[in-house]
């Protein structure tokens, strides 16, 4: 098998995009890898990360605080632990999610504490 | 059909070293559901570059896990290298490699160990950690820590380890092969330890790609994924890496893996000090991280993600890691429905979880 090198590859996407991306990486037979959220300034940049036979493609949606997104359960069911995560966390809210927890995923003793402070 | 009935699962169990809490969904003897929850001793350690700089992190990021701190440790140097655009020497990058190893066969001998604790062999377990000093022994010597080694840093390794030690460590290696072959028989061998494992918790090869599983656990159910197979990571493209497959799914074909992982590790590192090349092991780092990178490192229990962003300021703004037992939950809770109550704890330990990693 062919080596594949630690090449970055990040396409930044907007909420309305992220369904039809992610179906995509679906259909061309990626996994989902991680996602994770990072905030930046007054908004939240969030990265899915998908990986087929070591190829490894981000996707960067950047939302204002408060913006609701998508949840990708639907697609890639393994996702709830990474979507309950910043939900519990960061206070992002994932729409029609497959798992939601309700934020009762992580038992933290302050809520959402990695939250854009206002 | 009986009636449904939930059993709570952890957070303390005898198999659990950690707490991690399943909601098991059951009808008569057989799991139908589980539902995991986590989060019981959630560190916020990622949340710590808000106060440490990018080369305080790495000790902090070390210290997320006990058993793959030097994989830690080698992850958030490889992000924040690759996002200063800092070329590590051959020779530090050669140390890597061996000490990630040596970590892989402590770590694959501590699982087998809990293994053979958990169906009730306790001499078993006691010879499996007894061997596993050795490989403890050999990183103080080498590091001088024997859980936390605090050895990597930005920019290569904090100090080398001289050709006389090296070749020591694979005469050490070579001659407790023969001990690690009379274990690891019992586990392939034995017809009671066959009888707890042998097609208990069936993960398919198109569930574990579905599901996202990594390390053993894959591997276990013959997919092909080891992130040693890839370069821009140690010299593993220097040591004819091959990963170990087995393709039945079940709570033995993982066993069989990691026993294979551990000769292969051997393996490795004797390869590794036969080539590694003479200079320096790191380089002058200075300067901030302004930029992102996203880099992965095979962990012993699986692919971890490791992600770093600056603004050009001493302070990070994100250091994410992704640790291999997050990506695995949904892999075991899958397995879990359909077996039997009492294959529960042996389910969950073949997934090899980490809930330090998991909880960082």
């Amino acid at each position: 098998m062919e080596r594949v090198t630690n090449e970055q590859n990040f396409k930044v996407i907007n909420t309305s995009q992220l369904l039809t991306e992610v179906k995509n990486f679906k259909a061309e037979g990626y996994r989902l890898g991680q996602a994770c959220a990072t905030v930046v300034g007054d908004t939240i940049e969030i990265i899915y990360s998908f990986d087929k036979a070591h190829v490894l493609k981000n996707l960067k949606l950047v939302i204002s605080d408060g913006e609701e997104v998508e949840s990708i359960t639907g697609d890639f069911w393994s996702a709830f632990i990474y979507e309950n995560e910043m939900h519990d966390l960061f206070g992002i809210q994932f729409n029609h999610s497959v798992l939601d927890y309700q934020g009762k995923f992580f038992k933290v003793a302050e809520p959402t504490p990695w939250k854009p402070k206002k | 059909m009986g009636k449904k009935t939930i059993i709570p699962f952890g957070p303390q169990h005898p198999v659990l070293p950690e707490p991690i809490h399943l909601d098991l969904v059951i009808e008569d003897e057989t799991v139908v559901e589980a539902i995991p929850s986590i989060g019981f001793i959630h560190r916020g350690l990622e949340k710590l570059v808000e106060t440490r700089d990018y080369t305080q992190m790495v000790y902090v990021i070390e210290r997320i896990c006990g058993i793959c701190s030097f994989g830690h440790g080698w992850g958030a140097c490889s992000a924040i290298e690759g996002a200063m655009n800092v070329k590590v020497p051959e020779r530090a990058e050669y140390l890597r490699t061996i000490l990630h190893e040596l970590s892989r066969l402590h770590s694959h001998l501590l699982w087998l160990g809990l293994l053979a604790d958990a169906f009730g062999f306790e001499s078993l377990f006691n010879h499996c950690w007894r061997v596993r000093e050795t490989i403890l022994d050999i990183l103080e010597k080498t590091t001088g820590g024997r859980v936390i080694f605090s050895i990597c840093q930005v920019g290569g390794m904090r100090k080398d380890i001289d050709d006389e030690t090296l070749k020591e460590i694979v005469v050490t290696l070579n001659g407790i092969k023969k001990d690690i072959k009379a274990l690891t028989d019992v586990f392939i061998e034995d017809k009671s330890v066959k009888n707890r494992m042998c097609g208990v918790g069936v993960l398919s090869k198109a569930d574990a790609e579905e599901l996202g599983a990594v390390g053993p656990v894959a591997r276990g159910s013959g997919v092909v994924q080891d992130i040693r197979m890839t370069n821009g990571h140690g010299v593993y493209d220097k040591l004819d890496f091959e990963p170990v497959v087995e393709e039945a799914g079940d709570c033995y074909a993982r066993c069989k893996v990691r026993i294979g992982e551990v000769f292969q590790s051997i393996e490795l590192i004797e390869k590794a000090v036969a080539k590694i090349p003479e200079g320096p092991v790191s380089v002058k780092v200075t300067g901030n991280v302004e930029g992102e990178f996203i880099t992965r490192l095979e962990q012993p229990r699986g692919e971890a993600y490791y992600y770093a962003k600056g603004a050009g300021t001493k302070f990070l703004q994100r250091m994410r890691v992704r640790t291999p037992t997050n990506q695995n939950i949904p892999a075991l809770v899958k397995t879990l429905q359909g077996c039997d109550l009492a294959d529960v704890p042996m389910l969950v330990l073949t997934i090899d979880p980490c809930i330090s990693c998991t909880e960082r």
